[in-house]
């Protein structure tokens, strides 16, 4: 905070304005910008960590393995992913503090589920009652990342399954033919020329996940849509800045941060597709060869 | 209580019928189906009527970005851009802000007063945020579709004199309908699961007349139990999924009917996820 900044009510104009846009809790605001950007940079890896894992599981030809992959990629369809956010969260919750309880408090004779309540032994609750707030806000923010990161990694799952199932038969079956084991075809030759196939719904699905960070919010995180209602609401003269309601200076705000991700995303992705398609037998790497003179 | 009793007391309470209370304590199942799924006709009345009158704009909107005019096609390619490039949630909570800031008494228009209040109930505010939303996803893909409508389709219609309206109505139209129909299936069954997110976006239940999702969270937070109520949604929201899908195949059937039977496309559900 700046030093003019000390008795916010003789400031005016753009001096109460450079003020009011720096105020502790507006330094908060931009760091929960920060939560978001890093919400997406952990879940997106995670996401497709899961969602690869439970392509491998479907092709897997032993059965109760497929099955499970199956199900996995088929469980999100159907159903609004709103319920899942606010279903996984509440579920994962009782879930750990379930086990916990199991094992630290195994002589514990009341029933966990009390009629309405949940009650675990106070040893089980997790983080621990006497925790520091931060440690909260950390553990929500973790049950958010593996949230999104089931969900997406079932679209994942399904994108890259597409994927694997559209490498050219031919390329594998040369492959075998050259002696390659089933693990080194998956490895040298299915792996490295799925991704041109996923990319378009890759793509897709991390435009998708950029515009589900608002639902954070949704789980309690304080991210950028709480700190938007937060400081836009109407603030009466016993805060520092007073000012009307500015709540929709503050979502048009988002509006735009979410606007540009979106564009930027779009440039990036589409330079890696270009990347991507060069020397592959399809469409656009074949036009690709064309333009670069190659021959027809 | 017996459940018929039940049905009788809540199966209308998101429209304002029956019993004033929700339950307050004793939940039974039968209690959670009915009130949730008396929420649900929210849903399905948002959804239709988003899903009918967006119809239209996006097929409007597609011909203005097909269009040659830059006059045209900029507008409509920023509008298809905001409202599929930003999220549904925070679309929701702009257009309340805007909605509250309406003035009171309503709008003075040639000497008659234009009521505006109503904009800020869910019923009407936020059905007409899904009904622009709904539009420009729809129309991304009437887009894509009018873009690979065969050329020989069209040369054929200049060839028979066609211009204008009737080459619109009578070629152009239909095959972009049947071209794009197993994309626009999906948006409409994700329309309808989008439609749960109204009430957690600003707009606020009156009098506790809220959707499936708004009453399946009331349940959790009294029985601190997401066991039940969101299982109960996800059912109602797949049975929903499988009618639209029988309708739309059916659709799909009458728009390919010309075709031989091995080419005409499948319905095929694909994931999309949050808008």
């Amino acid at each position: 905070m700046l030093a003019s900044c000390a008795d916010p009510s003789v400031l005016e104009g753009l001096g109460w304005l450079l003020c009011y846009l720096t105020s502790g809790t507006h330094i908060a605001f931009y760091w929960s910008f920060v939560t978001v950007l890093v919400l997406l940079a952990v879940t997106a890896p995670v996401a497709l960590a899961f969602g690869f894992g439970g392509a491998v599981a479907a092709r897997s030809s032993i059965w109760p393995i497929s099955l499970l992959g199956r199900g996995y990629m088929a469980m999100v369809r159907g159903v609004p992913d709103i319920v899942f956010f606010l279903f996984f969260v509440i579920a994962l919750d009782q879930g750990i503090e379930w086990l916990t309880h199991q094992v630290r408090c195994p002589d514990w004779t009341d029933p966990v589920r009390q009629g309405l309540e949940f009650r675990v032994c106070p040893q089980a609750k997790v983080p621990p009652g006497n925790a520091p707030q931060v440690w909260h806000q950390i553990y929500g923010f973790g049950l958010a990342v593996i949230t999104f990161a089931l969900v997406f990694g079932a679209f994942a799952a399904n994108v890259l399954l597409g994927g694997m199932q559209a490498v050219p038969r031919a390329q594998l079956e040369t492959a075998e033919a050259y002696g390659m084991t089933q693990r080194q075809v998956f490895r040298r030759v299915l792996v490295p020329q799925m991704w041109i196939y996923a990319l378009p719904g890759l793509s897709n699905l991390w435009l998708i996940l950029i515009k589900a960070t608002p639902l954070l919010f949704l789980l309690g995180v304080r991210d950028i849509v709480y700190w938007a209602r937060e400081l836009g609401s109407t603030k009466t003269s016993v805060y520092a800045y007073p000012h009307p309601d500015w709540r929709l200076y503050y979502f048009l705000a988002l509006l735009v941060f979410y606007l540009c991700m979106t564009r930027v995303s779009e440039i990036l992705l589409g330079r890696l597709t270009r990347n991507l398609s060069r020397g592959q037998a399809t469409a656009a790497g074949e036009a690709q060869r064309k333009a670069a003179g190659g021959v027809a | 209580m017996s459940c018929w009793e039940t049905i009788g007391d809540y199966a209308f309470r998101s429209l304002g019928f029956g019993e004033r209370l929700l339950p307050r304590s004793g939940f039974t199942l039968c209690q959670q189906v009915t009130l949730i799924g008396s929420g649900m006709i929210w849903n399905v009345y948002f959804g239709i009527v988003a899903l009918v009158t967006g119809f239209f704009l996006a097929t409007g909107l597609a011909m203005a970005k097909a269009a040659r005019s830059r006059w045209l096609r900029k507008p409509a390619e920023w509008f298809i851009f905001i409202f599929r490039g930003s999220p549904l949630f925070i679309q929701f909570f702009i257009a309340y802000q805007i909605f509250v800031m309406l003035p009171r008494s309503g709008i003075e228009v040639f000497g008659m007063t234009v009521a505006t209040s109503w904009m800020t109930k869910a019923w009407a505010g936020a059905l007409f945020v899904l009904f622009l939303n709904t539009a420009a996803y729809s129309a991304e893909i009437f887009y894509g579709a009018l873009q690979s409508v065969p050329k020989g389709d069209t040369e054929a219609a200049d060839a028979y004199g066609m211009t204008g309206w009737v080459k619109f109505r009578k070629v152009l139209w239909p095959t972009m309908l049947r071209l794009a129909w197993p994309a626009y299936t999906n948006e409409a069954i994700f329309l309808f699961h989008a439609t749960t997110l109204v009430y957690f976006s600003g707009f606020p239940a009156f009098q506790q007349k809220g959707d499936a999702l708004y009453y399946a969270q009331y349940f959790v937070d009294k029985t601190f139990n997401p066991f039940i109520p969101y299982p109960i949604v996800a059912g109602y929201f797949i049975l929903l999924t499988l009618a639209l899908i029988l309708l739309f195949g059916a659709m799909n059937r009458r728009l390919n009917r010309h075709l031989a039977p091995n080419q005409r496309p499948k319905l095929k559900l694909r994931p999309q996820l949050v808008r």
